[in-house]
């Protein structure tokens, strides 16, 4: 049968589970979106920018185990997506770029709208390919969506010029890949395991760090049955939140530059570092000298790349996290380590680090805390990227598995709002709140227009402090408390939300907060609410930049505490 | 830090060596030199890098290169018993004098004079760099004119190939018996 390039696309994205696209169309790409109807099972979502188009994928992605899918045409709606390919880069989303590209005669002569695209995204893709070839579009397509999931998944772009669009070829989707090189390692190798079960047998100061691999890998189960038996401590990354519940007794929360006191301690007195699906990254490590002096370190991860990049290993287990555990869950015998466990709770008790002060003004931390209770724990919560972003990670007691998406590695800011659409178009009938700060909100905003458009119920907080908030902090701690640049007159955000027909409030003072987050509940279509927040409020605990995690600071003492 | 030598087995694609090229630029690493040719499996192509790094900081470039989905393998063959080549093209100045002597060094260095005008001869050399950096050290005095360098190949001595070392490998102890 015979199919335009356009066809075998769309024909390819129902064959591999596509089920939604999120995209804007242009000249180049305008062939594909002509197709669109003959596909009336593929859902598009049309937003505001090409940036939230690759957001929307990437929440989409990390919350339905599904590839997300975007498209934008050639040239500036090409390069709008590379901040939000980059994030799904580093955040090991898989994601499948489709980009409209000038036809084969023009390419390489700087026609309107040209722009070498793989070129730009060669160093933020996991592989990406220019269709030169009409014939090669069913295989290139099967290709990447094997690429983006499987292995440490990644993003894959696919450049395809408009002729190719609509030139007719006889179609065959393969039914076999054809990748020989490509070939990532799942199972762990069985001596490795082996070591590392001794290892934790033997150990008597351990802790799990559980990174984002969990998420990607499902472990969730096998996590807990390594935490479980033999009683180890489950710290976790920034991403590795809600991997494991954090009502747990063996939970003990966020690591890193503003990760828990007690856990910060934890690793650095330990003599056995479990690194489960995460990548040690330097908001993670402090300075990686004087990174858990004292601990041996196990580290299991997909990618042998990581292995031994920041720090030095042990016992490297390169293999697919959920293998791996439920391999070496078997060679674990149970185990005590009762006099660690009561030290960290020592370090919890003497160092709190999630205790709220008391105040007439809002605080930001007040703010999550009372989400988290509107939502008992079970909404998904989607950040931006700043102050509120670690508020959001520190106060919020996440229960349900994978119910914090935000952006990590990059730490773009913009994201959460066009990724909350994402979130919510994967997981329909849920609760999603986007926390976000006036700073990250700003970046994406026109978003509301779609999340109006497509009706999606999700509730937005603005902690609105007025500032670029977390460079505002380091400004007032490292440098002198000169605010270049970082105050930020916002608008009025009821009004804006107004104008996009979504309702909102502003909440000044600390009584109006659970009434409007209460509101937000009752609303059946999306809310705003704009909270007023203590401008000047810092994030703790914090480890300088280039300090140890030994070595943080903490909360300044105020009056009376309010928990 | 010293130079090592990394092989590569990449696919025989359009853009292939700008990504081998690209990673190494943004991983931090400045390519020595790269010889990049045909070999013996069809769509194979090889890729002979030398890089400059202490073996932990090229370790992370080779499992970063072996990354990529071009790449079959890629190997660190720096300690191995290896041999590597290099060719070069040296264009000399010469006299109705001075060429004579210009004829000896060649010989010493069993090389080949490839071309010869009224006042110059081009020299092709193969061996490795420090025989191509001896006889290039001994040509400055009669002026170099032009040169070009092919950069390293190498392999390694004896067992089997890159691709089929990976199943019930010789350890490099037999490789050197067989050698010898």
């Amino acid at each position: 049968m015979k199919m335009t390039g356009a066809q075998m696309i769309l024909d390819g994205f129902v064959k591999e589970g596509v089920e939604v696209i999120f995209g804007i169309l242009g000249g180049a790409i305008l062939p594909l979106y002509d197709t669109l109807p003959q596909f009336p099972q593929l859902r598009h979502v049309l937003t505001r920018h090409e940036q939230g188009a690759a957001h929307a994928a990437d929440g989409y992605a990390r919350t339905s185990e599904k590839v997300g899918v975007c498209m934008a045409t050639s040239g500036p709606g090409a390069t709008n997506l590379v901040t939000g390919i980059a994030n799904a880069f580093l955040d090991s989303v898989p994601m499948v770029a489709i980009t409209g590209q000038v036809a084969r005669p023009f390419i390489g002569k700087d026609a309107f709208q040209e722009i070498d695209i793989t070129g730009i995204t060669l160093p933020i893709t996991k592989h990406n390919y220019l269709v030169l070839d009409t014939a090669s579009l069913p295989r290139i397509i099967k290709e990447a969506f094997h690429l983006a999931k499987t292995g440490r998944p990644g993003p894959v772009l696919i450049d395809v010029p408009k002729d190719v669009f609509a030139e007719q070829v006889e179609y065959h989707y393969p039914k076999q890949l054809d990748l020989p090189s490509y070939k990532p390692t799942l199972k762990g190798h069985p001596a490795q395991i082996k070591k590392a079960a001794k290892l934790i047998n033997e150990s008597e100061k351990p802790v799990i760090i559980a990174g984002r691999g969990i998420v990607i890998s499902n472990a969730y189960a096998q996590l807990k049955e390594l935490a479980e038996t033999s009683q180890i401590p489950v710290i976790t990354t920034l991403l590795g939140i809600s991997t494991f519940p954090e009502s747990h007794i063996l939970s003990y929360g966020m690591l890193g530059m503003h990760g828990m006191a007690h856990a910060n301690f934890a690793v650095s007195d330990s003599d056995l570092v479990i690194a489960i699906g995460m990548r040690f990254d330097d908001r993670v490590t402090g300075t990686v000298n004087t990174f858990a002096p004292r601990a041996r370190i196990i580290h299991i991860d997909i990618d042998p790349a990581e292995i031994g990049k920041n720090v030095r290993v042990d016992v490297p287990i390169v293999g697919d996290v959920k293998n791996v555990l439920s391999a070496l869950n078997k060679q674990l015998t149970s185990a005590q380590h009762l006099a660690w466990i009561e030290q960290l709770d020592n370090w919890r008790r003497t160092h709190p680090s999630l205790d709220i002060r008391d105040s007439e003004s809002i605080l930001p931390q007040y703010v999550v805390d009372k989400v988290y209770q509107a939502t008992q724990g079970n909404a998904t919560i989607v950040t931006g990227v700043g102050q509120h972003q670690m508020w959001a990670a520190q106060h919020y007691q996440y229960e349900q598995p994978n119910s914090l998406v935000s952006s990590g590695g990059l730490g773009t800011m913009g994201f959460g709002l066009p990724a909350a659409i994402g979130v919510q178009v994967a997981r329909p009938g849920s609760t999603v709140w986007c926390l976000d700060g006036d700073g990250s909100f700003q970046m994406t905003i026109q978003e509301l227009a779609t999340i109006a458009q497509e009706k999606l119920p999700l509730k937005v907080a603005i902690l609105n402090n007025g500032y670029l908030g977390m460079v505002r902090q380091w400004q007032e701690l490292f440098h002198e408390r000169r605010y270049v640049a970082t105050p930020l007159a916002g608008p009025d955000f009821v009004k804006v939300a107004e104008a996009y027909g979504i309702p909102g409030t502003k909440a000044t003072h600390r009584d109006e907060v659970a009434p409007a987050i209460q509101q937000a509940m009752n609303e059946p279509g999306p809310f705003v609410i704009d909270f007023q927040v203590e401008p000047e409020e810092n994030v703790y605990p914090m480890v300088p930049p280039g300090g140890s995690l030994a070595e943080l600071l903490e909360a300044p003492k105020k009056e009376g505490v309010k928990s | 830090m010293a130079k090592r030598t990394l092989i590569a087995l990449v696919e025989d694609r359009p853009g292939v060596l700008n990504r081998m090229a690209s990673l190494c630029r943004r991983r931090g690493f400045n390519i020595e030199s790269i010889a990049v040719g045909h070999t013996e499996t069809p769509h194979l192509s090889r890729m002979t890098i030398v890089v400059e790094g202490t073996s932990a900081m090229v370790e992370q470039l080779r499992k970063q290169l072996d990354k990529l989905v071009v790449t079959v393998k890629v190997s660190d063959i720096t300690a191995d018993d290896i041999i590597s080549r290099e060719l070069a093209l040296i264009k000399v100045k010469t006299t109705p004098a001075s060429r004579s002597e210009v004829m000896q060094i060649v010989d010493i260095f069993r090389a080949g004079i490839v071309d010869v005008a009224s006042d110059s001869v081009t020299i092709e050399v193969t061996g490795d760099e420090n025989k191509v950096d001896s006889l290039l050290s001994l040509l400055y005095g009669f002026g170099i004119r032009e040169v070009t360098r092919t950069g390293r190949v190498a392999m390694t001595r004896g067992g089997s190939g890159l691709l089929s070392a990976e199943k019930g490998s010789p350890t490099r102890g037999d490789r050197r018996q067989k050698a010898s």
